[in-house]
């Protein structure tokens, strides 16, 4: 299959059930490099197992998924992450015993040297400046050197997105970034992920109930409802679509 | 801080120096013994306290190292060669060991090692062309370097002494690595780990491999030392002692294991005026500490450093949490 190198990602008719639910059915899209995706949908419509399945933390029961044109099912979540895939979880997953420092650089680690060299390397993998960049970059800097498990939730929230940046990923998953920021931050992090996408023309795919979050961030937005994709078009588009106000309010 | 943990340090190595010139022989002989199980923990300690994997099988190792050093040293070969050797086969059955961990955890890992455990005992005890089944072995002379003999218990303690610090000061390279973030990394969110790039597979492989060279290491020595050795010092019991050695000293702490192997091996001795009050005593030791401080003496030490801070000035404790 000859895909189109403008795709940083390509999901080919992914479908996973869990006994007999159809979690994820049939799913399809690209996403353009520079685009930012939003999936949207009500609570179990499968956008987080699509996710999983995406990023190899579950493998698809069909369909294949591209990155960057290369063929990247079953691939595991370590090797996808060395292709330039960062990704956060829905839940908060932060490495509370270290601090923000440590979490920051144990995300960078795994690209510097080989397995042997970054035994007999410095201690920090030379990566203690860039940490300092990412940190910065997240306006954490007053919290480097804290545990992680002692920072408020929001800061945590926004540890655990900068994790995933600090590798310079080409494509960023986002599952629920806003989930439980406050509001002040919450701008904050859109405006860290727009320069992001400006800056370092990362690509994002977000995973968000925050509606005026999604809207304003993103460019383009997918509806996901019963593991099917039911709609897609720009924020405005989305806001007005009757099939998307009935599948998120019931019949 | 930094200057006091060295300072702390040269005066502990000091008087670990000029202490054997003050100890009668036994003495001397349970030092030795602490820094043998000092070693097989602070292996165990890798495996269990920094990357998370249950282990009940550190006794094996330590069985494998002495029975193939006791082996090759009855055969002529130079005690290194067995040293190198012990180390080797134990990297790689430790790896083997390693591959359950990949589906299990925890309490069902403890299982799965457990019975490793159970059948490496009964393969010394039943292979008695090889091992001497329950007879043991012994007649193995102890090993000489430049010309010293370690046949002396000082010589004997002081050898000990050198490839403990050697191995320890290897042990604390690798947990400031890179590779000890990584083994942190799966041991508190492995999911999260592998999201950000760590090859949880290798690196858990890598943590019962290490863990297990550490063991047989200490086998190794273990061997020489006691002279005389059977089945019986490798049975799960001894396992369980390592197991809390790293619990009570303080898992995941880098002396953490040395504090703990020091407590159990010398509790019975300082004990030994309360004659059958021993064992009571102890437990009850053990049930106090782990109630109320769960990251064992190394993590009661830290609580109470902080509290102390805390109290004259009142704004330093947050400092380090």
């Amino acid at each position: 299959m000859n895909r189109s190198n403008e795709n940083v990602l390509s999901v080919c008719g992914i479908s996973k059930s869990f006994g007999g639910i159809r979690a994820v059915d049939d799913v399809s899209f690209d996403v353009q490099r520079g685009e930012i995706l939003g999936l949207i949908g009500p609570n179990g419509s499968g956008k987080s197992t699509l996710f999983d399945c995406v990023l190899g933390q579950l493998f698809p029961d069909s369909g294949e998924v591209f990155v960057n044109g290369n063929i990247v099912t079953r691939k595991r979540p370590c090797d996808l992450n060395k292709l330039g895939v960062g990704r956060t979880f829905q839940m908060l997953q932060v490495f509370s015993e270290m601090t923000v420092l440590e979490n920051i650089i144990l995300a960078g680690q795994e690209h510097r040297g080989t397995l042997v060299s970054r035994l007999f390397g410095q201690s920090d993998a030379g990566l203690t400046e860039q940490a300092d960049e990412i940190i910065a970059f997240f306006r954490l800097t007053h919290l480097r050197d804290h545990r992680a498990g002692s920072l408020s939730y929001g800061q945590q929230k926004l540890l655990d997105t900068a994790m995933a940046f600090m590798a310079g990923p080409r494509l960023v998953m986002l599952d629920e970034p806003a989930g439980g920021v406050n509001l002040t931050m919450l701008e904050s992090l859109k405006e860290r992920l727009i320069a992001f996408n400006e800056e370092r023309a990362a690509t994002f795919v977000v995973i968000e109930h925050n509606m005026e979050f999604v809207m304003s961030l993103c460019t383009r937005i997918l509806v996901l409802a019963n593991g099917a994709i039911i709609a897609e078009g720009t924020p405005e588009e989305i806001r007005n679509d009757p099939v998307v106000i009935e599948a998120y309010l019931g019949e | 801080m930094r200057l006091i943990t060295i300072i702390a340090s040269l005066a502990v190595l000091a008087l670990l120096v000029v202490l054997p010139f003050n100890l009668k022989n036994y003495g001397i002989y349970i030092l030795s013994l602490w820094m043998v199980y000092s070693i097989a923990a602070m292996g165990l300690n890798l495996t269990l306290g920094y990357a998370g994997q249950v282990s009940l099988a550190q006794a094996a190792f330590l069985g494998i190292g002495a029975y193939t050093t006791a082996l090759l040293m009855k055969a002529g070969y130079p005690f290194l060669f067995g040293f190198g050797l012990s180390a080797g086969i134990c990297f790689c059955v430790g790896l083997i060991l390693g591959y359950p961990a990949l589906r299990v955890q925890h309490h069902f890992l403890a299982f799965v090692t457990l019975g490793f455990n159970a059948l490496v005992w009964l393969v010394f005890r039943n292979e008695e062309w090889l091992t001497g089944g329950t007879y043991g072995l012994m007649g193995f002379p102890r090993p000489s370097f430049f010309g010293i003999d370690t046949t002396n218990q000082v010589a004997f303690y002081f050898f000990s002494l050198t490839i403990f610090v050697l191995l320890a000061v290897i042990l604390w390279w690798i947990v400031r690595s890179p590779w000890g973030r990584a083994f942190q990394a799966l041991r508190e969110n492995p999911i999260r780990a592998n999201s950000l790039g760590v090859d949880i597979r290798r690196m858990t492989l890598l943590a019962f491999a290490i863990g297990a060279a550490y063991g047989g290491m200490a086998g190794s020595l273990f061997a020489p030392l006691v002279e005389f050795i059977d089945p019986q010092s490798f049975q799960l019991n001894t396992s369980l002692m390592l197991l809390l050695m790293v619990i009570v000293g303080g898992s995941g702490r880098f002396l953490g294991p040395v504090i703990g192997a020091l407590l159990v091996v010398l509790l019975p001795e300082w004990l030994r005026f309360t004659e059958g009050m021993y064992l009571i005593i102890y437990a009850s030791l053990v049930m106090v500490l782990l109630a109320f401080c769960p990251s064992g003496l190394i993590g009661l030490y830290e609580r109470s450093v902080a509290a102390l801070r805390a109290r004259p000035s009142g704004s330093r404790g947050s400092e380090k949490p």
